[in-house]
């Protein structure tokens, strides 16, 4: 009897494979397995740090740890129980720091990844599906997408009016930012150049994963000239060609050090004092991770772009549109050390 | 016919080809600027040319230049340092990393940027890992006695090395993927690009020190090729002497990784063209090594920064340029009766 069960089973067994490959099709989101409906999901594994700040800030009750290291500055702003949930690692096909049996001990209802789908996650996530029988559900999705992540999300992990509410605050931020860059009209959009690395000569080309907040408030990246692709290494004498207006950076050290630096001090934009130090708390402002966070960042980004455009007002405004999705992300006020630390290093 | 019998004709073509490089090296680059307008701004100090603008001085003087003096005295100390491994494990196949002092270096250099240190602990840690790497491949060598010690050294450093590359892939699977992993990422695969002059003025007394014993032990390195026992009877304290040696390649490699990250094949390219040029005895092999060294990786560098729009990483272009060179030498060295 049980062997006919089992024979039933592996005959299905193709049949439930092609199944998660048609839904795989269907717009942003590839599902592979049926999700728990309703509540159901009631412990989620996040697949990458994209994934695991989306449910981190819809229900962080239901995150069962982190896929990367957290510090404790950055676990300090985040609600509990995820502010001290353990770290777990990632499952990324080769890369992956988290076996399937660990993965399966943890006992997720839902296995969520965010971020670019391409064949390689697409397969992946395949794979570990028919490893595991976890259901897993890939969500596409760059900067603009984030409010349909949001509900899509919410909606996966049983929170859907939370979804709603925070894909309603996302489209705020998206319209506010959308609106500012058109209130520029013919005027160029500022020079920027985004130093990365200990010594700032890394940087995201046109197009790049890391320049996608940037560009979307409608800087002009200047090392585009170099190309599109990801990230790369620069010299300075291009830097020094591309001239930019305002140089941004995840790095206080760095800051500090280019204003004494004889070549830095050449730039347009440290000559100007337009070097600002994106905070990073408790995720990326900018990037690092490529998610939602960055939707805090976003006003801060538009007030540093464009000063006094828009009014004297704008930077209170702003500030106020950061706080409020701050506090509705990570349910803590934004500590104003943030806000203002971010402009000067 | 050979180059090597032909020593004034072998040694123009070095200083030539050295000359037409540097040339290139300060016409080339990704700020526009004309050959005139680059001769303009190196004469302006001087006086003899009336002041121009303030980028063209710039990029010349304080990008271009450091950067060129930069892959002159790396290049230079890596091939000289590639050409006394060479001679000193009696083996063609060896290069100044064959002791672990790359692998420690770039252990170093992950863990700064893994712990998120400013760019001068990444350059001293990685210094003092390219040095602690080789001192400990030194002791654990020199306390196994049973076998030919160049034999056991090469082997310890082989294993040391395997170690300390599996720690550094151990730090990238656990740094940061957005930022910290490009980093470390970049600095493995080297670059001159963020070599400014001061850190290349810190990094000199090293790499002179360094490469002062090989100069003024030249002889006695030649005596090393003979093999131990024979260098002995000659009156050679061969464990002294490479005790010496390694101290003071090691020593000039580290301070050269240190600045510019893992470069490959130089030491391991540059001694097998030397050779072609003057022969093996290594009172000639030395000098020309330096040239050809600092020729090598002055001209690898700009083709890095100047053959796409983005900095190519050094370690890539010295490795596709360098490899095609030692294929086309060792199927040459074939042909000879």
């Amino acid at each position: 009897m049980r062997r006919r069960a089992l024979l039933q089973l592996l005959a299905l067994a193709p049949l439930a494979a092609a199944t998660g490959r048609l839904r795989a099709q269907d717009g942003m989101a590839a599902h592979f397995g049926p999700v728990p409906p309703g509540d159901g999901v009631r412990r989620v594994f996040a697949a990458g740090p994209p994934a695991a700040v989306l449910a981190c800030v819809l229900a962080p009750e239901k995150l069962l740890g982190w896929p990367m290291q957290m510090d404790r500055a950055a676990r300090r702003l985040l609600p509990e129980p995820a502010a001290s949930a353990a770290y777990l690692g990632r499952l990324t096909g080769r890369g992956s720091t988290i076996g399937l049996e660990s993965l399966l001990a943890l006992r997720p209802d839902l296995v969520l990844d965010a971020g670019s789908v391409d064949p390689t996650h697409l397969s992946g996530a395949e794979r570990v599906w028919q490893q595991t029988g976890l259901p897993y559900v890939l969500l596409d999705g760059r900067l603009p997408d984030h409010p349909r992540q949001l509900r899509e999300a919410g909606r996966l992990l049983g929170v859907p009016r939370r979804g709603a509410d925070l894909a309603g605050l996302a489209e705020r931020i998206l319209d506010r930012v959308r609106s500012v860059v058109e209130a520029g009209g013919d005027e160029p959009p500022p020079r920027v150049y985004y130093a990365r690395g200990p010594d700032g000569l890394e940087t995201g080309l046109g197009g790049s994963i890391n320049m996608e907040a940037i560009e979307f408030a409608g800087a002009g990246n200047v090392a585009a000239r170099a190309g599109r692709g990801g990230l790369a290494r620069v010299s300075m004498e291009q830097v020094l060609d591309w001239d930019p207006q305002v140089l941004l950076t995840q790095d206080p050290d760095f800051a500090r050090r280019v204003r004494g630096h004889r070549l830095w001090r050449q730039v347009s934009a440290v000559r100007s004092g337009r070097v600002h130090v994106a905070p990073v708390m408790p995720f990326g402002w900018l990037d690092g991770p490529p998610g939602v966070n960055r939707l805090v960042g976003l006003p801060w980004l538009l007030a540093r772009l464009y000063p006094g455009r828009d009014g004297a007002l704008q930077e209170s405004r702003l500030r106020g549109l950061a706080g409020d999705c701050f506090r509705h992300f990570y349910g803590h006020g934004m500590p104003a050390a943030l806000w203002v630390g971010g402009t000067e290093a | 016919m050979r180059l090597a019998q032909r020593p004034v004709l072998a040694w123009s073509i070095a200083v030539a080809a050295l000359l037409l490089v540097l040339l290139l090296a300060f016409t080339a680059g990704q700020y526009p600027l004309t050959p005139g307008a680059v001769l303009r701004a190196l004469l302006a100090p001087s006086g003899l040319e009336a002041p121009m603008d303030e980028g063209a001085t710039t990029v010349v003087w304080h990008i271009r230049l450091p950067r060129i003096a930069a892959g002159l005295v790396l290049g230079a100390v890596l091939g000289a340092a590639g050409a006394a491994y060479q001679n000193m494990f009696r083996n063609p196949l060896v290069s100044p990393d064959i002791l672990g002092v790359s692998s420690g270096a770039g252990l170093g250099a992950a863990l700064a940027i893994f712990l998120g240190l400013p760019l001068l602990m990444v350059q001293g840690l990685a210094f003092a890992g390219g040095l602690a790497a080789v001192t400990f491949v030194y002791l654990l060598a020199g306390a196994v006695r049973r076998h030919d010690p160049v034999l056991v050294l090469v082997l310890a450093g082989v294993a040391v090395g395997a170690l300390l590359g599996a720690g550094i892939s151990l730090l990238k699977i656990l740094a940061d993927p957005y930022t910290q992993l490009p980093s470390i990422t970049f600095w493995l695969l080297g670059g001159l690009n963020a070599v400014a002059a001061g850190d290349l003025l810190a990094a000199l007394p090293a790499m002179l020190l360094g490469l002062l014993p090989l100069a003024l032990l030249r002889w006695r390195i030649n005596l090393l090729s003979l093999g131990d026992e024979e260098a002995a009877a000659l009156g050679v304290d061969v464990r002294r002497l490479r005790r010496l040696l390694i101290t003071a390649a090691t020593l000039a490699t580290a301070a050269a990784v240190s600045l510019a990250g893992i470069i490959g094949w130089v030491g391991l390219v540059v001694p097998h063209m030397a050779r072609l040029l003057v022969g093996p005895e290594f009172s000639r092999l030395l000098p020309a090594s330096l040239l050809l060294g600092a020729g090598f990786l002055v001209a690898t560098d700009t083709l890095a920064r100047t053959v796409a729009a983005m900095e190519l990483p050094l370690g890539i272009v010295t490795a596709i340029v360098g490899a095609p060179v030692f294929l086309f030498l060792l199927a040459r060295a074939g042909q000879r009766p």
